[in-house]
């Protein structure tokens, strides 16, 4: 009983601390002040991006560019969520048993949309993430984008297997090509994941110099690393009632 | 208006959603509220401005969180009265 009442004083004081927090920022009102001059951070993003990156979308600019190591980062993250699901639930098929990855297999109407659709999806996913430096998206959406239309055909069809060599190749260089492009800036212009001098223009595919390439190397990974999550999941075999 | 009365219907059927995802003791149909939960969510960033997050809540909120959900019932148990009966009472008798 006493448990519930410190956990209801450690809510009211996380509460009043937030609250007091939130109650200096004016709600809806414009911060943003002048972009020419800038003073606040967001304005000098909105005002950097396209006057010297020539990125379209400040999103981008912001997660490849200024904020480029914590990117780096979170793609770890990833990588190690999946190294750890691998290691503890793939296994080796054993040639006896059959997979049982459907208890039941797809009407025919099913399988011949999953057919269409499969290829429309991976260029929509491979668009996201190539233009993210242009439109809204970029490498996580496009990664995602790409593994539900894996998604699909591995539910669809019994007989459909990643091929877990290309899988794991792709992925490597992929990750690699993050660190090399950051190791570039930090060797030619001194600091890591440094934009390159050449920039192109404003609203061109080949415009804000390493953007484009490193959003690619994120889409790949991300989109084989979720792939290979699900492909590892569904091959896990039912608990026998 | 019209917007106004659609943004209200919107954060009431979110609240509904979230409240019969707890209450629900059979845990497919929780999983298919989350789901109806960022649907609207992916709605509400998108009428926010932020098409980023948007496509990201379309991609992994609706699609593969919910699916990898699916998978790990299908391969536990789908009642959550019947989980607790097989494990976690018995785990609270050995201890």
């Amino acid at each position: 009983m006493l448990k519930k009442y410190i956990i209801f004083a450690l809510i009211a004081i996380l509460g009043f601390y937030l609250a007091s927090t939130f109650k200096e920022i004016p709600f809806g009102a414009n911060r943003l002040g002048d972009l020419n001059d800038p003073e606040t951070v967001s304005a000098f993003y909105l005002q950097k991006s396209p006057e010297d990156l020539h990125v379209a979308n400040a999103i981008t600019a912001i997660v490849v560019n200024f904020r480029g190591f914590d990117t780096l980062g979170e793609v770890t993250v990833l990588f190690l969520a999946v190294t750890g699901l691998t290691s503890i639930l793939y296994r080796k098929e054993e040639e006896e048993d059959e997979e049982e990855r459907l208890s039941i297999p797809s009407s025919s109407l099913v399988r011949t949309g999953a057919k269409i659709l499969f290829p429309l999806i991976l260029v929509l996913g491979m668009y996201v993430f190539i233009h993210g430096h242009l439109t809204p998206g970029g490498g996580f959406q496009g990664g995602a984008i790409i593994a539900t239309g894996f998604l699909l055909m591995l539910i669809t069809y019994k007989t459909f297997f990643t091929n877990h060599n290309v899988m794991t190749w792709l992925e490597s260089i992929a990750g690699l090509g993050f660190v090399i492009a950051g190791l570039y800036g930090l060797i030619v212009y001194g600091s890591f994941l440094q934009n390159t001098a050449w920039t192109g223009n404003l609203n061109d595919l080949l415009s804000g110099g390493l953007i484009p390439l490193i959003y690619i190397f994120i889409g790949l990974k991300v989109g084989t690393e979720l792939t290979s999550v699900l492909d590892i999941l569904l091959n896990i075999k039912p608990r026998k009632k | 208006m019209a917007m106004i009365l659609f943004l209200v219907v919107m954060v009431i059927i979110i609240l509904a959603a979230a409240i019969y995802a707890i209450l629900q003791k059979d845990l497919l149909y929780a999983v298919l509220a989350t789901g109806v939960i960022s649907v609207i969510l992916s709605i509400f960033f998108y009428l926010l401005q932020a098409p980023d997050v948007a496509i990201t809540e379309a991609a992994i909120g609706i699609a593969l969180t919910t699916i990898i959900f699916i998978i790990t019932i299908r391969n536990t148990t789908r009642d959550e009265d019947e989980y607790k009966e097989n494990h976690v009472e018995k785990f609270n008798k050995k201890n």
